[in-house]
């Protein structure tokens, strides 16, 4: 029942601080700080528990089942794996960042704005526990529409443009995904006779030929336009430089991150051969999108803008990780997400302490604030070269074990991406000096980070650090769950895998010349 | 030999203190704890080789594992520490050189309002350069590698308020990452084929598994060799180094000249039996390292600017370790780098105190006449500047720059083509250094002196000059009394140079030769610019020494080739093409709207005639289908 609560949680304390808000101001963050504070601790308790009495070691550490609607075959089923539970750790940290953000910046409506964030993370999380089909796409529609209201009620200028591009772009690839869950279900039913939408049942449905391209194209499309995957990126810069600081931390921190975890948990799992056969084409967006958005970057002007294109780049190396599908390289995605998550957010976090201060987002308009807001000059150096992925933080781990997997699987995609990490440098350090470096531009005295901004943005910073120096602990909580899903995929065709007569658990050819390969 | 976990740590801690405290410390305090962790650093330094030397020769080397650093899909890697002979030199000339460049750095930065910005700075480079040498596998070595990169980019733009500084650190990072992810693809290579990036064992498997000469592991050295050119600034990525003279001097002297540009020597030493395995990479290095020294030099000759001078004399001195490291002279690369870091870090010391003294004046046109004015910089710059021409048998630089000319053609890999090189290039270096000498030092006085250095910035001068002229003596060839000392704790880590028995016989007169030439190379720099009030400020056709004073060009061909296309390309998409797609498709939905909202204009007439028609297509389909 814990992980029921886990959502729950959030949903009712969101609508207690939207009806409270109406009798005490102020309550409303309270009660959003209350309901996210608690959950963490059972999180972290939960984790305690775990790794005392060595669960760990099995993919699956908790179950719920619960009928929902019988008739249909749609039960309320939550389950938590290692990967599960490492998401729904950073949902709680960001969510936490993100009341902290908005602590001040919000003022007006407030009730209903932290009803919203609330039940966005409570979908976020629904999301990443549920083990059934139908509450799965439940759960995908209710993080879309309080994330809707969130840009286009509290976002800037542009606002409603943005929300509408946000919510037709998620929305239309939500519904192919549906018709794809709604094809699984029938087909498994025409196979087995069982109507159910039950994952682990549905897992394994052999869906031949071109249903089962179509069917995971439908889930994929969903899944990439989230990531954002290019081509399908552009609704993203609009909702981050337009959705308020809160917005654009769960956007880039977590509803992005829904998309990499769906790739992982459905696409190819569901469909390996499918996905095989597209593999190739994939990982040739991937990279791609890792070269494009490094390259748009550094054109923006707008800084939430130009940080929205580094998440396009980040995020390229997530999804070519999840297709080279090898340990190592998943490994790498899961660090990935954790890492992109604070970087990214923190860098949004700070976008939003400049425009408070300095009322713009325009690049041009700031430089030499270094004098005026050394903490803030030296905290954004510290998120900028997470970003381009220094050595000693957890980015580097991540995007170094991701093209190590992604060299096993294909070498001329790993050395094309490793391009990226040129483009991210000179991206990177163009923050530093258009916003910091230079002479002196503006007049006035401006404040530097508060206690609560700066207490907000340390406990990311050494969350890098820490994962960084020593990821051993998210490794661990996530071996068992990649080592399940790695070995129960079986590839009829390992398509791109050249010749080879029987299923086999990669997607990619290992190299066979003589290579060493130390056995997991 | 519990404490070498200590040796990084203690700068890092250093950094720590001085980047959360800056307000609150006083400036003293700040001096105390930047140099003293440095100081505590080198004297543990010198503790480990003390204790490898007792080792020694039954145990080689030792290693230290602090923790488990990632262990996941098969990939093991521990924070670990690998000490041997090539490592405990390293670590020596870090913290030794870089304890008194911090000492210098009290006096030359104590007006400067971020004083404390610059100790911390400087604290975490000696950090990372320690973790770089003394790194057990090749992911922790570059954690060091980009962690020098990134502290260079922090000093180059130390005063950031000036944009062109800042475009120098960023260009410098930029340039030194295109190498740094080169040589991160030839880690993944390694790892590929070897199953480990430990350094050893991926040496021994490299070796086992490897035929000599095969392609996969000529790519992999390649690639290595990528990062070695792009931190030491070899060609074609040489052109960041020079323009990173915008940072304080102190930092021109620690980090590019006696340390972090040498990591490139120090990563191709180290995994030297993967660089050995393949014919084409050394050749490709020694290469790189002949066509650089002498470029680099002959750019050196053109410049004004006293700090330029230097980074292009250490860009080309670089070359000559390379040079060495192409035709197999491991321990002459390295003697190298060991008395080029206590000259050039020296001269560049001294040029700091001159500018210091100047008020900031850079141009050797303005400067001249100081020999009377600034006696003590004079002659300790003059030991530094002997160190670099070479000059015979009583400087360091003779003997360090004798064995590599000497090597490069009496090395079984060596020949006549990278010693011609070597000679050419020892002439070049002692007519720009007699230059640089004769400008700044002789004719009139040009700029006035404000105040000459304190006692913290002449220590270092003093020590420093003391060993550019007397560290030659601990290797000199069996001409000039044989001493072995160096190349034999060395060979503890690199291998012997084999000398080919047929060339033997010459090694007289090559040695003769190669001590003429820097004493002529000298007596023509005397006659080319002898002292004389308004000095020609070249000897060169106009065109030609706009050519050499830019560097070869090569700002220009890169600017043209890769920075402005990029640039261009970024601002022409920068509202994205891909959403012209998306636009259009939502234009194309409003304009559908529009035209079939038309039809519901609420006028009875228009949708009598629809139905008329729509009745007669349908009738009239009806008929003929």
């Amino acid at each position: 029942m814990i992980m029921a609560w886990l959502i729950l949680i959030p949903i009712f304390c969101g609508i207690l601080a939207w009806i409270l808000d109406r009798r005490i101001t102020g309550s409303a963050r309270w009660t959003a700080l209350v309901a996210l504070s608690s959950n963490l601790g059972v999180l972290c308790f939960l984790v305690r528990s775990f790794t005392v009495s060595g669960v760990t070691q099995q993919p699956y550490l908790m179950d719920l089942d619960i009928p929902w609607i019988s008739s249909a075959g749609i039960h309320f089923h939550l389950a938590m794996d290692g990967l599960s539970l490492v998401l729904v750790l950073l949902t709680h940290l960001l969510g936490l960042v993100a009341v902290l953000s908005s602590w001040k910046e919000i003022r007006e409506k407030e009730g209903f704005f932290y009803f919203n964030l609330l039940w966005v993370l409570g979908g976020i999380i629904g999301v990443f526990l549920s083990m059934d089909l139908f509450l799965f796409y439940f759960f995908w529609e209710m993080m879309l529409i309080p994330m809707f209201f969130l840009i286009s009620v509290y976002g800037h200028e542009n606002r409603i443009y943005a929300s509408v591009k946000f919510f037709l772009f998620t929305q239309v690839s939500g519904l192919l995904m549906l018709l794809s869950i709604l094809g699984l279900y029938f087909v498994h039913a025409d196979i087995t006779g069982n109507y159910t939408f039950n994952y682990f049942e549905l897992l394994g449905t052999p869906v031949s030929g071109i249903f089962g391209i179509l069917f995971m194209l439908g889930f994929l499309v969903a899944f990439a336009v989230k990531l954002p995957a290019f081509p399908f990126h552009t609704w993203l810069p609009d909702a981050h430089t337009e959705a308020p600081t809160a917005g654009s931390i769960i956007l880039a921190g977590l509803l992005l991150k829904t998309g990499a975890y769906g790739m992982i948990r459905f696409v190819i799992p569901l469909f390996p051969d499918a996905a095989a056969a597209v593999s190739k084409t994939v990982m040739v967006l991937a990279v791609a999108g890792i070269i494009y958005g490094a390259l748009l970057a550094l054109s923006q002007t707008d800084f939430k803008r130009l940080v929205a294109y580094t998440s396009v780049s980040h995020m390229g190396f997530v999804m070519l990780g999840i297709f080279a599908w090898n340990t190592l390289a998943l490994q790498g995605v899961v660090i990935q997400l954790i890492c992109h998550g604070l970087s990214t957010g923190a860098l949004f976090f700070l976008a939003g302490v400049l425009k408070d201060r300095l009322h713009t987002r325009d690049l041009n308009k700031m430089g030499g604030l270094w004098a005026a807001v050394p903490k803030m000059a030296v905290l954004t150096l510290f998120f900028a070269l997470a970003s381009l992925g220094l050595p000693g933080l957890g980015n580097f781990i991540a995007e170094f074990t991701i093209l190590l997997g992604v060299f096993k699987a294909d070498k001329i995609m790993a050395a094309a991406a490793s391009a990226g990490l040129v483009g991210a440098a000179v991206y990177s350090l163009w923050i530093i000096q258009s916003a910091f470096h230079g002479p002196l531009t503006i007049k006035e005295t401006i404040a530097d980070l508060s206690f609560r901004e700066t207490t907000a943005l340390v406990l990311m910073l050494l969350g890098l650090v820490w994962l960084g120096m020593n990821p051993g602990p998210v490794f661990r909580m996530a071996q068992p769950s990649l080592d399940h899903l790695t070995r129960s995929v079986s590839f009829e065709h390992p398509g791109m895998c050249g010749v080879s007569s029987k299923p086999v658990t990669c997607l990619h050819p290992e190299y066979s010349g003589g290579t060493v390969h130390a056995a997991p | 030999m519990e404490f070498v976990g200590y040796i990084p740590l203690l700068p890092f801690a250093g950094f720590l203190v001085l980047a959360l405290g800056a307000q609150r410390l006083t400036r003293p305090l700040v001096g105390v704890v930047g140099v003293g962790s440095i100081g505590a650093s080198a004297l543990l330094s010198a503790l480990t080789a003390a204790g490898l030397l007792k080792r020694l020769p039954g145990e080689t080397a030792f290693t230290k594992t602090l923790w488990t650093w990632i262990d996941t899909g098969g990939l093991h890697l521990d924070m670990a520490f690998y000490i041997d002979s090539l490592t405990v030199v390293m670590m020596l000339v870090i913290t030794f050189v870089g304890f008194f460049i911090h000492l210098y750095s009290t006096g030359y930065m104590a007006e400067d309002k971020d004083y404390a910005r610059f100790f911390a700075c400087m604290n975490l480079f000696v950090s990372a350069m320690l973790v770089l040498v003394m790194a057990e596998n090749l992911p922790l070595l570059y954690l060091g590698w980009e962690g020098v990169g990134l502290c260079s980019y922090l000093l180059i733009g130390f005063w950031y308020t000036d944009k062109a500084n800042g475009y120098a650190a960023r260009k410098a990072f930029v340039v030194t990452r295109v190498g740094d992810t080169a040589m991160a693809v030839g880690l993944f290579l390694l790892y590929n084929h070897l199953g480990t990036l430990s350094i050893q064992p991926t040496m021994i498997k490299a070796s086992s598994l490897w035929p000599h000469g095969s392609g996969t592991l000529t790519l992999a050295t390649l690639l290595l060799l990528g990062g070695a050119v792009g931190k030491s600034a070899q060609l074609p990525l040489q052109t960041w180094l020079p323009d990173a003279m915008a940072g304080p001097t102190p930092v021109s002297a620690l980090i590019h000249a006696a340390t972090m540009v040498t990591a490139g020597v120090y990563l191709i030493a180290r995994t030297h039996v993967l660089f050995m395995l393949s014919p084409l990479a050394m050749t490709v290095t020694a290469m790189i390292g002949a066509a650089t020294l002498l470029i680099a030099g002959f750019s050196a000759l053109c410049q004004h600017d006293i700090k330029r001078v230097l980074a292009y004399s250490t860009i080309s001195q670089l070359g000559y370790m390379f040079l060495a490291l192409g035709v197999g002279a491991w321990s002459a690369a390295v003697f190298h780098l060991v008395t080029h870091a206590f000259f050039k870090a020296l001269l560049f010391l001294a040029a700091g105190a001159v500018i210091h003294a100047l008020h900031g004046e850079q141009d050797m046109f303005r400067m001249g006449g100081l020999k009377n004015r600034l006696p003590l910089t004079f002659w300790t710059f003059l030991a530094g500047a002997a160190s670099l021409a070479a000059l015979p048998l009583v400087t360091a630089g003779f003997y360090s720059k004798d064995m590599i000319i000497w090597e490069a053609y009496a090395s079984p890999l060596g020949g006549y083509g990278f010693w011609l090189a070597a000679m050419a290039g020892a002439l070049v270096t002692s007519l720009y250094t007699s230059r640089m000498v004769i400008l700044t030092f002789f004719g009139t006085v040009k700029t006035p002196v404000h105040h000459p250095p304190g006692l913290s910035m002449t220590l270092p001068l003093s020590v420093l000059a003391v060993l550019s002229l007397t560290a030659g003596f601990m290797e000199t060839p069996h001409t000039l009394g044989g001493v072995h000392i160096f190349s034999g704790l060395l060979h503890y880590a690199l291998p012997e140079t084999k000398i080919v028995q047929s060339r033997i016989t010459l090694e007289i007169l090559f040695q003769i030769l190669a001590a003429t030439t820097a004493v002529g190379g000298i007596v023509w720099a005397f006659f080319l610019y002898k002292p004389q009030p308004e000095p020609a400020p070249s000897r060169l056709p106009k065109s030609i020494d706009r050519f050499l004073f830019s560097g070869w060009g090569f700002d220009g061909l890169y600017d043209r080739v890769f920075v402005r296309p990029y640039l261009a390309l970024a601002h022409l998409d920068k509202n994205d093409i891909i959403d012209r797609f998306y636009l259009a498709l939502s234009q194309a939905s409003l304009g559908c709207n529009r035209i079939f909202s038309l039809t519901q204009n609420g006028r009875l007439r228009t949708y009598v005639w629809g139905m008329g028609i729509g009745a007669a297509v349908v009738i009239f389909m009806a008929v003929t289908l």
